[in-house]
């Protein structure tokens, strides 16, 4: 091959990955851009803290929001002692590399390759039919109650998704704490229990952190597991109890999309909804990215 | 040799799975004395020395047989129990590691594991702790201050502060100076010789110089054989065994 044509290709695929680069930010850039454009203007206190209108043309989305906390709250509260107790058991009390800690470690990969939509229909399956129809039959003589879509079923669904989440950054948070801590700890007369209290938790909460609030960023954008499970068109009232049915950001945008009588007139609201999801979301993992590098940080003065 | 013995060993035998790391281990230490273990690496001195925790017991697969006598009663024995055994049997590591928390809640650490919450009482003892290792005067000040941001010999004395604090009767120490500078390492080669005047330590040493420095008995230690065990100056200037005297003399090792 001749010179030129060796510096023409070599030229060709700089310019080629850097293209690749600046295409993802245009991307990025559009769809932001376009949020804001069309929702900023709509974002107003009353959108905020009103419940919508008018066959959704008007009003806010006041009970979407406040469902859509209540839902990750409740997703919290399961997915995080659950999620944590994994990764301890996983890194400090099993055997390392039995077969056991493998099988488990298996069974988190594959629930975070599950579709979305799978969860919402294992929900709807699992703790509906099954677990919610059973408490009516059995406390309640087969009365409705909790048989039935509610904020309670549709947050145990979210939390099982958002699992994975927790579990590896958990468990990140735990690999990193020196291993002379626990022998130390040892060495001074602690119980395991002690050790894994005293010592590993304190250095581990930073990571623990990161990973509930990636959980509850991720949480509160998904609409496939509240679809089947929970979430509602249009409710005249809050959801209070944890069998009511409730609103969420993310499937009222779906609604509006799709649902709506006169799509024109919800354009404008739309559009604010999206920015009002896509600002949570973006929060949460910044404030997330924050706390991991000062994690990081504070890791590092010892070495 | 003393008749009383701290701790006395008694055909100790220990495995890794099918590797036997310690052959027919025959020793007492004795009270309120230094006793050095030196040896080439892999002889099985850091293992004997963890034998006497029982911090072996943390790996997998290990297997011990014989006994090893605190005060006349087998740690290995089914009534011994493991938290009481390691407070009053602590280990300083080889590399100073205090917790990523403040000087004063490194110290504090044991005492509150082992249930002392008043808050008088824990700070008494963080002050006599500090004070033992020397350190008092320079971190009284800021005590809150997280411990990684002491300079390494700190560390180590933070380190051995805070084991004094549940107030041990031995004090194990595995090559505590080798992550240390010369002067660090002197200046704690003197806090353990303080501290022999009321506890029994053992040190486990690659350094020969700080072996014949500190220690009243000696144990030379090879491929899981102890070889040859005596006073300090006996071992080094008139070793019994050849095998001692090659070690010694540098020939190897």
């Amino acid at each position: 091959m001749n010179r030129k044509l060796i510096n023409f290709i070599s030229a060709f695929f700089y310019t080629l990955t850097g293209l690749a680069c600046a295409s993802l930010v245009i991307i990025v850039a559009i769809i932001l851009g376009n949020i804001v454009v069309n929702g900023i203007s709509h974002v107003t206190w009353e959108f905020l803290s009103t419940a919508p209108k008018a066959g959704m043309a008007e009003g806010g989305i006041f009970p979407a929001i406040f469902g859509t906390a209540f839902l990750v709250l409740l997703m919290t509260i399961a997915v995080v002692p659950l999620g944590v107790s994994t990764a301890i058991y996983l890194q400090i009390y099993a055997p390392a590399k039995s077969r056991w800690v493998h099988a488990v470690r298996m069974a988190i990969q594959n629930l975070a390759g599950v579709p979305s939509i799978v969860f919402g229909l294992f929900g709807l399956g699992f703790f509906i039919e099954f677990m919610g129809k059973g408490i009516d039959k059995i406390f309640l003589g087969g009365e409705l109650y909790m048989g039935q879509p509610a904020i309670i079923w549709a947050s145990l669904t979210l939390a099982l998704l958002t699992l994975p989440t927790v579990v590896v950054s958990t468990e990140e948070a735990l690999r990193v704490i020196p291993k002379a801590h626990r022998e130390v700890a040892f060495s001074l007369g602690a119980t395991r229990w002690q050790m894994v209290r005293y010592v590993i938790l304190p250095q581990a909460v930073g990571g623990i952190l990161t990973g509930t609030i990636l959980a509850v960023s991720r949480g509160a954008g998904e609409v496939a597991p509240i679809l089947f499970t929970g979430a509602a068109y249009y409710l005249p009232y809050l959801p209070t109890r944890l069998n009511h049915q409730f609103m969420e950001l993310g499937y009222h945008v779906y609604v509006m999309a799709t649902q709506s009588p006169d799509v024109d007139a919800t354009l404008p609201i739309l559009y604010a909804t999206v920015l009002v999801l896509l600002t949570l979301t973006f929060t949460l993992n910044f404030t997330a990215i924050i706390i991991r590098s000062k994690v990081r940080r504070k890791l590092k003065i010892g070495k | 040799m003393n008749n009383i013995s701290k701790i006395e060993t008694k055909a100790l035998d220990l495995f890794y799975g099918h590797f036997q790391a310690l052959k027919n281990i025959h020793v007492s230490i004795p009270p309120q004395k230094i006793t050095a273990f030196i040896g080439p690496s892999g002889c099985g001195k850091s293992t004997l020395l963890r034998a006497y925790n029982r911090m072996n017991d943390l790996i997998k697969g290990v297997k011990v047989t014989g006994e090893v006598l605190l005060d006349g009663k087998n740690i290995y024995s089914s009534k011994m129990k493991l938290i009481s055994l390691r407070k009053r049997v602590g280990m300083v590591f080889q590399r100073p590691n205090p917790f990523p928390i403040s000087t004063y809640e490194n110290v504090a650490f044991g005492p509150r594991i082992h249930g002392i919450t008043n808050r008088e009482q824990l700070d008494n003892i963080v002050e006599t702790s500090l004070k033992a290792t020397g350190m008092w005067k320079d971190v009284k000040d800021k005590l809150q201050i997280s411990a990684l941001a002491l300079a390494p010999e700190q560390q180590q004395r933070l380190c051995i502060s805070r084991l004094l604090a549940v107030e041990p009767e031995v004090l194990l120490m595995d090559e505590p100076c080798s992550a240390l500078d010369p002067i660090a390492t002197a200046k704690i080669e003197e806090l353990i010789l303080e501290l022999k005047k009321c506890l029994t330590v053992v040190i486990v040493t690659h350094n020969m110089q700080q072996a014949a420095r500190v220690s009243d008995y000696s144990a030379f230690m090879l491929l899981g054989d102890l070889v040859e065990f005596g006073e300090t100056k006996e071992v080094f200037t008139n070793p019994k065994d050849k095998r001692t005297q090659d070690y010694i003399t540098g020939r190897f090792g």
